[in-house]
């Protein structure tokens, strides 16, 4: 895909709602210098979304019909430090986990931009070794809630059989969202340190020549998980 | 005709984005397989569809032959009527009208219409194909798994969906839910690539609201696909986790034959709230392509410009929007707040207003055109006949007070199949005759095609018109057999048999219609590139049928809309949208 621009935008617009119409229903690009991938993860996300937002609204939906009472998040996710539990300790530190790789994924965007290959490979495989420990850490969460405390998807020694299921679902299918993300994130961080993105070399499936907004728009990607976790923490942990 | 440039320069601006790199493939493999181009692929997802509608249309005949002659083929027990019922609807709604669609006809229009060499991720839209193809295995596969394929109805309604008594409750249902989520992930390949590709690829001229209705309609039904699939892509994985790993999201405590189910709690009304919040908008994902594609038929063969074009513009999004807040008038009998009945009845009322715009204007583009009765113009009138009649039965529906009693008959049944089945289903052969000049640049049989519609279109009317009374005496539908129904007389029994034998007709003549577009293919007569004398980009390329990259080597420049029909003190009747002004003079 080549998008750089051939000429500049030298469209004047009208003031007011008349120019605002024209710029979005003006020819060849709704979204001016918006290369077509970003264009498609935009839309994507957008779909995603939807995804997000039914798991939630059932989960929701879940909870408020459930018969037995609901498991309290800050006994069930508690980790004891020396006698004492803490309560949400590791999902805290998840969540730190999740929202500093979004930070090194932003800096590898700009760095990206700027060509600089190898400060984008570092911080890009910094990323991914942020995301693969948060991965890892809820694998420890999902067996400690299996293996120690007997919560099944099917049912729970603490109370509503909801909890299970859905927390299983909406946590597993945000997990599936971080794993391909991190596989994402060491393919690219390859293709940077080999120089495909400055080289242009052709993709291994889609023949395209790579280049530096690719990272941009896998950072949207990144960024959109990251938010998605935003939201899990405060209806599972925190309600 | 205000979206005429005045001089050559005035709107259309320098190229912003450089020429498109196509992959050209040099195995047989990647050129007629796994091509990556758009117009191989629309007929590979064209094609795909028809072949699992003709299985559809198949169990249409079997549901038919029993409700007219009950008890007389023994081959059809009532376990395999309702497999029969429920797979023709999912087949018909989602494989076969959704993917030729937008897989089809989006796939092979968009690119062409709006003047770009492909889709932007031409490999993503390979995949797409080939995703898809592999739901509609899934799907023909459960056919063959023990206890056959799922018998729940095409709604899929927890808990009898998964509990055993209904058909298919074993594999079945577990198929049908694999293929959907299968379809769906394969759809948004799909549907990213017509969006991207409508937004961001359009050739220099083309402004959005120079686009042909075809692509607006298409446009906004893929929009409307992306945001409606995930609630049921959701509620599949949900049903699936009911009946693999024993939760009980959908599945209350319950009594299922004698035994008390392991499943507690869980909500029955939370699938349906899901399963319509995508079922409504899939109606519209149906109606706009063919609201779009019937315009574009309708003011060619009419010689006339489309009347009002921004107000289909904007009668299809509006249409789009609301599509998303009516979505529980299926349920009136769900149980639910009388004022959120209330407030989907009015919702659903309101679609009533942009919609009849679309027929007002329909009509008043036939009004006074230069009418040729040509094939898809045949069509595009007998779809306007099908889908006045079942939009107005949507006002019966549509009001809570009203709907509960005709609820669950095949007033229904009668309502959406004018409506969204037969109505579409016209469109969609009005649009394969309009471009298969195009696709196959050979004429099909005209007489033959003639005898489709002739045969379709009364059979379709002898079909769903008398289903209306039947609904209104009560008569049910999905029943195994009414008869014996002490309410109902023994003409209702005539009334289904003549459907019947009007529907086998019906199907057959789709046999003849599918003859002669495989048959004409190879033996039609040469075609002439624009032999409708249509204004849209697509009929202006360099070869027909158009080659890798659709036009020559320049991309068409587009200095008017696609609607310059008739234009006083032109020479010709029509003037193509690549056409300068400097040129259209007499």
């Amino acid at each position: 895909m080549s998008t750089e621009t051939m000429a500049s935008d030298s469209l004047e617009l009208k003031p007011g709602m008349a120019g605002f119409f024209d710029d979005w229903g003006s020819d060849q690009r709704a979204f001016k210098g918006v290369p077509w991938g970003k264009a498609m993860m935009w839309i994507f996300l957008v779909s995603d979304t939807f995804i997000f937002g039914c798991f939630l609204a059932s989960y929701m939906t879940v909870r408020m019909s459930a018969l037995e009472p609901w498991p309290s998040a800050s006994e069930v996710f508690a980790l004891s430090f020396g006698g004492a539990p803490i309560p949400l300790i590791l999902i805290a530190i998840m969540t730190f986990v999740l929202i500093t790789s979004s930070g090194t994924m932003a800096l590898a965007v700009n760095y990206g931009y700027r060509k600089n290959k190898w400060v984008t490979f570092w911080l890009l495989f910094a990323t991914a070794l942020l995301g693969a420990t948060f991965v890892g850490m809820q694998v420890f969460e999902w067996s400690k809630l299996i293996l120690e405390e007997g919560v099944r998807p099917w049912g729970n020694p603490m109370g509503a059989a909801q909890f299970g299921s859905v927390f299983f679902m909406v946590t597993g299918f945000h997990g599936f969202h971080v794993s391909i993300g991190v596989i994402f994130l060491f393919i690219f961080s390859y293709k940077v340190a080999r120089g495909h993105l400055d080289d242009q070399t052709p993709g291994w499936f889609t023949k395209r020549g790579g280049n530096y907004e690719e990272i941009e728009i896998l950072g949207l990607y990144w960024h959109f998980v990251d938010l998605v976790w935003v939201f899990i923490f405060a209806f599972f942990y925190l309600w | 005709m205000e979206h005429v440039a005045h001089d050559e320069t005035s709107f259309v601006r320098p190229a912003e984005v450089g020429e498109m790199e196509l992959y050209h493939p040099k195995t047989w493999l990647g050129k007629y397989v796994f091509s990556q181009d758009a117009k191989t692929i629309a007929i590979q997802y064209a094609a795909t569809a028809i072949a699992i509608g003709m299985v559809a249309l198949v169990l249409s005949w079997v549901m038919r032959l029993q409700l007219a002659w009950p008890n007389t083929f023994t081959f059809i027990d009532p376990a395999y009527y309702l497999q029969a019922v429920t797979m023709h609807g999912m087949i018909m709604v989602v494989y076969l009208l959704t993917a030729l669609f937008l897989g089809g006809f989006g796939n092979y229009l968009i690119p062409l219409m709006v003047g770009a060499r492909d889709m932007v991720f031409p490999w993503l839209n390979m995949i797409s194909f080939w995703v898809y193809f592999v739901a509609v295995g899934l799907l023909a596969a459960s056919f063959l798994v023990g206890g056959g394929s799922t018998g729940a109805g095409w709604t899929l309604y927890p808990p009898q969906a998964i509990l055993p008594g209904t058909p298919g409750s074993e594999a079945g249902i577990l198929l049908m839910l694999a293929s959907l989520a299968v379809f769906i992930i394969g759809f948004t390949m799909g549907g990213l690539n017509y969006v991207v590709t409508i937004l961001q690829a359009r050739t220099r001229g083309m402004t959005l609201m120079r686009m042909p209705l075809t692509v607006w309609g298409i446009f906004v039904a893929t929009i409307l696909a992306l945001f409606a699939f995930p609630a049921l892509f959701v509620s599949a994985i949900m049903m699936s986790l009911d009946v693999l790993l024993g939760t009980s999201f959908f599945m209350p405590a319950i009594m299922t034959m004698g035994n008390e189910a392991d499943h507690v709690g869980g909500n029955p009304l939370l699938f349906q709230h899901l399963f319509w919040f995508f079922g409504h908008p899939e109606v519209y994902i149906v109606a706009l392509p063919a609201f779009g594609i019937v315009s574009d038929l309708i003011s060619i063969h009419a010689r006339k410009n489309i009347f009002g074009y921004r107000m289909m513009v904007w009668a299809i999004v509006i249409i789009g929007a609301l599509s998303f807040v009516v979505w529980a008038h299926h349920m009136y009998v769900s149980g639910m707040n009388p004022y959120f009945g209330f407030f989907f009845a009015t919702t659903t009322l309101i679609i009533a207003v942009p919609t009849a715009l679309k027929v007002y204007n329909w009509v008043l583009t036939l009004w006074q055109g230069n009418i040729h009765l040509t094939i898809p113009m045949l069509f595009s009138i007998a779809f306007l006949l099908f889908f006045i009649n079942g939009g107005m039965t949507g006002l019966f529906l549509g009001n809570a007070t009203v709907s509960m009693p005709l609820s669950d008959t095949l007033f229904v049944v009668a309502h959406f199949h004018m409506v969204m089945a037969v109505a579409p289903v016209m469109v969609v052969c009005g649009a394969i005759y309009h471009w298969y000049p195009k696709i196959t640049g050979r004429w099909y049989h005209e007489g033959m095609a003639r005898f489709h519609f002739w045969v379709t279109f009364v059979g379709s009317y002898l079909v769903f018109l008398p289903m209306h009374y039947l609904g209104i005496m009560g008569v049910p539908r999905r029943y195994f057999e009414i008869t014996g129904t002490s309410f109902l007389p023994d003409s209702a029994q005539s009334v289904n048999a003549s459907i019947t034998i009007a529907a086998l007709v019906v199907g057959f003549a789709q046999l003849v219609f599918l003859y002669n577009l495989i048959v004409s293919a190879f033996n039609g007569k040469q075609a002439p590139s624009n032999p409708w004398n249509a204004t849209t980009l697509e009929w202006q390329t360099e070869h027909t049928p158009p080659q890798h990259g659709n036009f020559g080597k320049e991309l068409p420049c587009v200095y008017r809309w696609a609607y310059d029909f008739s234009v006083p003190g032109v020479e010709e009747d029509f003037i193509p949208q690549n056409v300068p002004p400097r040129n259209a003079q007499a």
